[in-house]
């Protein structure tokens, strides 16, 4: 377990959105860097699915520290679903920096500052305030109104969240060892659409890539627009689209 | 070994030769991604990510130029591997070779073992400076004979030709790993070899390809229960039933042959008790083991993660009985090194002849040495601008916050592209090579 030196504030209400904004121009606090340590964790596993196999030892090294953010998470209460919707490219531009995240706890409990280096840092720099109290972590600050409500929401269902990342990290190594580079789709139902797109287009370059190497055979990872959620479905397509090519030939 | 001056004070490294092209834009496939010296020290083998494997021979001294220790030229090159298709996954195989290594020689020809991730491949290297001339059936161009016009008999005669060195493939073990091949290692009886992937490591007889042995197997039923790997696997220098392998959570697993067909169950178990008080989201991956040597005298293992690099001594399973800092600098960057998977290198290490000094990799080119006895170390670098004939390398310092001194360069310039993964020591001589990126540079001691 981490020693923070920072206060941890409950959000209970609207009357403290004001409060939280202020803590939030504060230098980033460490929920919210370990939620940017999350959303990039879980950006890079997506991102293994290439034309190669993945490195599956760096796979699993990212996915033991999504677990440990999650155990942390579940054990400081502060558990909440994964913000899908601004886990896509948006998070890629939003990582704050995640320097705190590299202090060993003794030097967080000494409260040493270390100076942030990411862009979005620069917008909390200079305030070094005792109270840059923890707010809830969102994910996404710029929405903060927003996201802080349905937060709440969220946090009544712990349970059930806990279940779905846990489905979710299921599904990543699923697909780790599936055969079909397409099940990566099956990584995030609710993904944004814009990001899925971009997905389900890079599977199709590949695959159209392949073209060549197959001797006319069509390869069997061209991109389906499936949103399913089992790896058992994905299967039938791909049988279905076997048997189709076995049938024409 | 006499005349062989380990202590690092006496030592004074100096350039001798790079080889691979000065061209600013880097070619990815030449880049060299392993580095091996054979047991004389004779021939210095190295492959690249486009498979191809080049070997260079060390010329002989020469008494007109004793200050030019033998340098190495160019023996042989040639296509290891191709890249292949996976059609059941559809996926590549690259060709990128991860690993060589070269068996002890028996005859006039020297042998291999090259492996990428999934084929391992036995070469055999061999010269041909004669060749026969006046065969019967056939004329010099090789052009059949017509039996009826032939009147007399000869013998065909060996004559002297130019050398040519030729590589051809002797056996090819294949279809044997599901996940990549990590490591390779010769057996100290020189009738078998051990291969690693991530998750299994196979035992082969040289003679048998269309069979191995599996004497490791760490995958779980469930895949979803996955959280380590197998990072290396090495066969201990004299006893030929034990074997070392060394995992993603830092641990490293002495097996004994004898007792299992299976060694699921190791002998030895060596783990080193984390530090509470440095724990943090990035302390499993930077405990992730990149390299494991057995020392040349079988008692030490020197095992290389992320920052460290630590010497145990097989009689104690506890802790390390030796751990130096790498570049401990980076222990506060270690978040930009995870956003930039800079964190997942795989940083090599290896000893020297008499086991006295140990090397490894860094970045910015730099390479480090420790001297095991006089507790000192040195940081060098392997760049053009020291690339002067016999200049004297000079040590190098990163300096971590406060005033950066003249020489000094700080944390924040330093060049991460620039790696330096891949390192090889002269089995008994001064002389390291050190694979930059697309160069390889070579280093000899100074003579005096």
């Amino acid at each position: 377990m981490f020693v923070r030196g920072l206060k941890r504030k409950c959000f209970d209400g609207e009357e403290d959105i004001e409060g939280t904004l202020a803590g939030i121009k504060a230098i980033p606090s460490y929920n919210l860097q370990r939620q940017s340590l999350l959303d990039m964790s879980l950006v890079k596993l997506q991102l293994c699915h290439m034309l190669v196999e993945p490195n599956l030892c760096r796979s699993v090294l990212i996915a033991n520290t999504v677990r440990q953010i999650q155990e942390e998470m579940t054990q400081d209460g502060t558990w909440q679903m994964i913000n899908t919707q601004s886990t896509g490219q948006a998070s890629l531009d939003r990582l704050v920096s995640t320097d705190i995240l590299c202090r060993s706890s003794r030097e967080q409990a000494e409260g040493k500052h270390v100076p942030g280096y990411s862009a979005f840092s620069k917008d909390f720099e200079g305030d070094q305030a005792q109270d840059s109290s923890e707010t809830m972590s969102t994910g996404s600050s710029v929405q903060a109104p927003r996201n802080l409500q349905s937060d709440v929401w969220e946090m009544e269902n712990p349970q059930e969240n806990k279940g779905n990342f846990q489905k979710s990290l299921d599904q990543i190594f699923e697909t780790l060892e599936n055969k079909s580079p397409n099940s990566v789709e099956d990584l995030f139902s609710e993904v944004d659409n814009s990001y899925y797109d971009l997905d389900t287009m890079l599977t199709g370059m590949m695959s159209n890539t392949k073209m060549g190497h197959c001797d006319g055979l069509e390869t069997f990872s061209s991109p389906t627009t499936t949103t399913s959620n089992s790896n058992c479905k994905s299967d039938l397509n791909e049988l279905d689209h076997i048997v189709e090519i076995l049938v024409e030939s | 070994l006499a005349g062989f001056g380990n202590l690092m004070h006496d030592v004074l490294w100096c350039f001798s030769q790079v080889k691979g092209t000065i061209d600013i834009g880097v070619t990815e496939a030449d880049i060299i991604s392993t580095v091996e010296f054979n047991h004389t020290g004779e021939l210095l083998a190295t492959g690249d990510k486009g498979g191809r494997v080049v070997i260079f021979q060390r010329e002989q001294e020469s008494k007109n130029q004793p200050h030019r220790r033998g340098e190495y030229n160019v023996y042989s090159t040639f296509q290891s591997h191709e890249p292949e298709f996976d059609y059941l996954k559809s996926l590549e195989i690259e060709e990128k070779i991860n690993k060589i290594r070269w068996l002890p020689q028996q005859n006039a020809a020297y042998f291999l073992l090259s492996t990428n991730d999934k084929t391992v491949k036995l070469w055999k290297v061999s010269e041909r400076d004669k060749r026969p001339e006046g065969y019967n059936l056939k004329d010099e161009d090789g052009r059949l004979r017509d039996p009826s016009m032939i009147t007399m008999l000869r013998v065909p005669v060996l004559r002297p030709m130019d050398l040519m060195v030729e590589a051809t493939p002797r056996r090819v073990f294949a279809n044997a790993h599901t996940y990549h091949i990590n490591s390779i290692s010769v057996n100290s009886d020189y009738e078998t070899y051990m291969s690693a992937d991530d998750l299994r490591i196979n035992l082969w007889n040289f003679e048998i390809t269309n069979q191995s042995f599996n004497i490791v197997d760490i995958k779980p039923a469930n895949m979803e229960e996955l959280t380590e790997v197998i990072t290396a696997a090495e066969f201990h220098p004299h006893h030929c039933n034990t074997f070392v392998y060394s995992s993603s959570k830092g641990t490293i697993r002495l097996c004994d042959m004898r007792t299992a067909a299976l060694c699921d169950r190791h002998a030895k178990f060596f783990e080193e008790p984390e530090d509470p008080s440095n724990r943090s989201f990035f302390s499993e991956i930077i405990s992730s083991i990149s390299d494991v040597k057995f020392s040349h005298s079988g008692r030490y293992i020197m095992t290389r993660d992320y920052l460290t690099v630590k010497v145990w001594d097989l009689n104690m399973e506890n802790r390390p009985i030796e751990t130096y800092q790498v570049h401990d600098y980076l222990r506060s960057k270690l978040c930009s090194l995870y956003e930039n998977d800079c964190i997942f290198d795989k940083f090599e290490c290896v000893w020297n002849g008499s086991d006295s000094v140990i090397m490894t990799g860094s970045y910015n080119n730099f390479f480090r040495m420790f001297d095991r006895n006089t507790k000192r170390d040195v940081t060098l670098e392997a760049s053009r601008e020291n690339s002067k004939p016999r200049a004297i390398l000079k040590p190098r310092k990163v300096c971590v916050g406060g005033k950066r001194r003249k020489d000094e360069i700080s944390v924040d310039s330093l060049d991460f592209s620039k790696k330096i993964l891949h390192t090889a020591w002269h089995p008994s001589e001064n002389i390291i090579a050190v694979a930059a990126t697309n160069n390889l540079y070579i280093f000899q001691d100074k003579v005096n």
